[in-house]
């Protein structure tokens, strides 16, 4: 009685998933593997919740070439060997034509060789460079990379006269990628590290490094790549000890949330790069990105009743390359898909303009990113 | 010489919350001999019921005592639902339910509350005290005088009343304490209300310099569970001492060794203590007679 209960259940349940799946056969697969949950949940869960807002959005309005755009999600929490399974199974049960995904680092690289196999495009949201360098056939990403905001960071330092500099960053993964990347470039800007400090990423208090930094003579300012609270409480031991001397944080913590957790009074002229989406508002109406960020603002905020976040504009700029590309290629055969990526151009999205080539892969300069001030607890753009 | 001394502050800011997880630690101990690893959570959930009750318009006062009423609360729960259902089992399984339940709050956090990182105000404002060109802010006094509250509530509590040796004679044999009129099921309910308070008190107290969310607990828990092993696990003078030393510690190997070394520093002294005195510092020596 009871077997025969459940096998009830499951055919009512197979059927009801049937019924929904069936008039989907025609449609556009587009596939993504998302860490909606676990530890970067705060990235996944914007990004799903976009792509699924524009997914309707778009279908509503006749979908692309006139087919409709069938959006398969599934949540790897995080974890690259989910995300590995997720992958297969997008390309040989759901056979997706494209896929969008993989939040963090290690989960797009654990997927990058199951779509480069399998010859289907892939669209990574994840931060380092390796991911599009060296340049993969069937990989692309829409973030910048931290390199970009270490350079824009310098350059800006560059213009105000700054050439030694003191460096304080968190020990986790972000900042350790980034303290290294900038480490990499800086000789080409002619600017010397003096001190070079680290904090673990949930220490409660900074101010025995910055009292060593603040004690080196020479040093004209202070940089701080780091993630989560640790550049919050930096910015506060900062302020604490009176340092005096310019403070620049990273792209990180680009988000009114960091404003509020380090307090205005504190974060008083901090420096860092940021997105356009976050200074939508302040963008003069000449701006060519100011329609596409004000747009997924207002529909993000009104769709989700939660603030816009950098992360969730990944994907919308990951999707729009997507539906760019099926447009023009006018074909959804995965290879046509990739060729009309790699053909990209000028393409206005959330973090820049991004044109694509058969070198590069992420189609973003520098001007993706705009260097913003901390000003009485609001942005202002310093340019 | 000021940057010695901030590097004392520091380490006195940043000790006085190892200190305060520190000790709650001991009640619970000292009625069971279970490690609680829920402790954490109770320090963040004293932090996040704070902020939410206060972004909703409570007064801050107000809204920590709620936040701590509620920890007590979810406590006795926890002792009522998972503890005294397995009460038969062996010391190591209930460590292992205390695991368990660390990692239910936590997701249940998530789920009631959100995943991002809040704070709210100081009590006293953020104005840094200047201490011979060396700086605090007003919230380390707040955390300090905290922490040297609840340790002098706890010796009180342990030597000067009567349910607090009930406490003490549970811990030492359960069956010869009921024999004496003790209500061991009262005195464990007691104790983890008691230590789900006194975690609450001190994420409320430490939330406005460490800032919280949801899965603060388990680094916090660990430093703490550090700090009383280093001074003795159950003595609420070894949880004040091992808390503030470890702090002290770590804050002068990163400002005179380096920064990267902080927390391996640490941990090197923590082992080297332990294997010269394994009960902690201040630990009761443990006699079983066979």
């Amino acid at each position: 009685m009871k077997f025969s209960l459940t096998t009830t259940a499951l055919a009512g349940t197979l059927a009801l998933v049937l019924g929904f799946a069936a008039p989907a056969l025609a449609d556009i697969k587009i596939g993504a593997t998302l860490s909606e949950t676990g530890p970067a949940s705060f990235l996944g869960d914007p990004e799903a919740k976009t792509l699924k807002m524009l997914v309707e959005e778009i279908n509503a309005a006749g979908g692309v070439n006139g087919e409709k755009i069938d959006l398969i999600v599934y949540d790897d929490g995080g974890d690259p060997n989910k995300a590995r399974t997720f992958a297969t199974r997008l390309v040989e049960d759901d056979e997706v034509v494209a896929v969008i995904g993989g939040t963090t680092t290690g989960t797009s690289m654990a997927i990058i060789p199951v779509f480069e196999d399998a010859e289907i495009p892939f669209i990574s949201l994840a931060g380092a460079i390796e991911i599009i360098d060296p340049v993969r056939p069937f990989t692309f990403k829409t973030p910048h990379t931290d390199r970009m905001a270490c350079a824009k960071i310098f350059e800006d330092m560059k213009k105000a006269g700054i050439g030694k500099i003191g460096l304080i960053s968190g020990s986790d993964g972000f900042g350790a990628s980034m303290r290294k990347q900038c480490l990499e470039i800086i000789g080409d800007y002619g600017i010397e590290v003096l001190a070079d400090e680290t904090y673990g990423p949930t220490d409660a208090d900074m101010t025995p490094q910055l009292t060593n930094i603040k004690g080196k003579d020479g040093v004209q300012a202070v940089l701080n790549p780091g993630f989560g609270q640790g550049p919050a409480i930096v910015t506060r031991n900062y302020a604490q000890l009176a340092v005096g001397l310019p403070l620049y944080q990273s792209h990180g913590v680009a988000s009114d949330g960091f404003i509020e957790l380090a307090g205005a009074e504190a974060a008083e002229g901090v420096r860092l790069p940021g997105t356009a989406l976050l200074v939508a508002s302040l963008l003069p109406e000449s701006d060519p990105q100011r329609a596409v960020v004000v747009a997924y603002k207002d529909a993000y905020e009104k769709a989700t009743g939660k603030p816009v976040s950098t992360f969730g504009g990944y994907a919308h700029d990951a999707l729009r390359i997507l539906v760019d590309a099926i447009t023009r290629a006018g074909s959804t055969e995965p290879s046509a898909i990739r060729d009309a990526i790699e053909g990209t151009s000028g393409l206005v999205g959330t973090t820049g303009t991004v044109t694509m080539t058969a070198e590069d892969h992420l189609g973003l300069d520098l001007s993706a990113f705009r260097m913003l001030q901390i000003e009485k607890g609001g942005w202002k753009i310093v340019e | 010489m000021p940057e010695l001394l901030q590097f004392l502050l520091s380490g006195i800011t940043v000790g006085a919350v190892y200190a305060l997880v520190a000790l709650g630690f001991t009640i619970i101990y000292n009625a069971s001999d279970v490690v609680n690893f829920a402790q954490g959570e109770f320090v963040m959930l004293g932090g996040m019921i704070t902020f939410f009750a206060h972004a909703a318009g409570l007064p801050l006062p107000l809204a920590a005592l709620i936040a701590i009423i509620a920890t007590a609360g979810i406590g006795v729960a926890l002792n009522k639902l998972a503890i005294e259902p397995a009460r038969g089992a062996p010391v190591v399984s209930l460590i292992i339910i205390t695991i368990g339940a660390s990692i239910f709050i936590r997701g249940a956090t998530q789920l009631v509350f959100d995943k991002q990182i809040h704070r709210f105000p100081a009590f006293s404002g953020d104005q840094p005290i200047l201490i011979g060109g060396a700086t605090i802010l007003p919230q380390s006094l707040w955390v300090i005088a905290g922490a040297l509250a609840v340790f002098f509530c706890l010796w009180l509590f342990f030597t000067r009343t009567l349910i607090g040796r009930a406490v003490l004679a549970t811990a030492n044999n359960r069956i010869a304490a009921q024999l004496v009129g003790i209500n061991t099921n009262y005195v464990m309910t007691l104790s983890f209300a008691m230590s789900a308070a006194i975690g609450a008190l001190a994420g409320v107290l430490v939330t406005p310099i460490t800032l919280t969310s949801y899965d603060v607990g388990l680094a916090l828990a660990l430093k703490g569970f550090a700090a009383a092993m280093l001074g003795g696990m159950g003595n609420p003078k070894g949880a004040l001492v091992g808390g503030l030393l470890l702090g002290i510690l770590e804050a002068m190997t990163a400002g005179y060794i380096s920064s990267q070394y902080k927390d391996a520093a640490a941990f090197v002294v923590i082992l080297a203590v332990l294997f010269a005195m394994p009960q902690g510092l201040f630990g009761r020596k443990s006699t079983d007679r066979v």
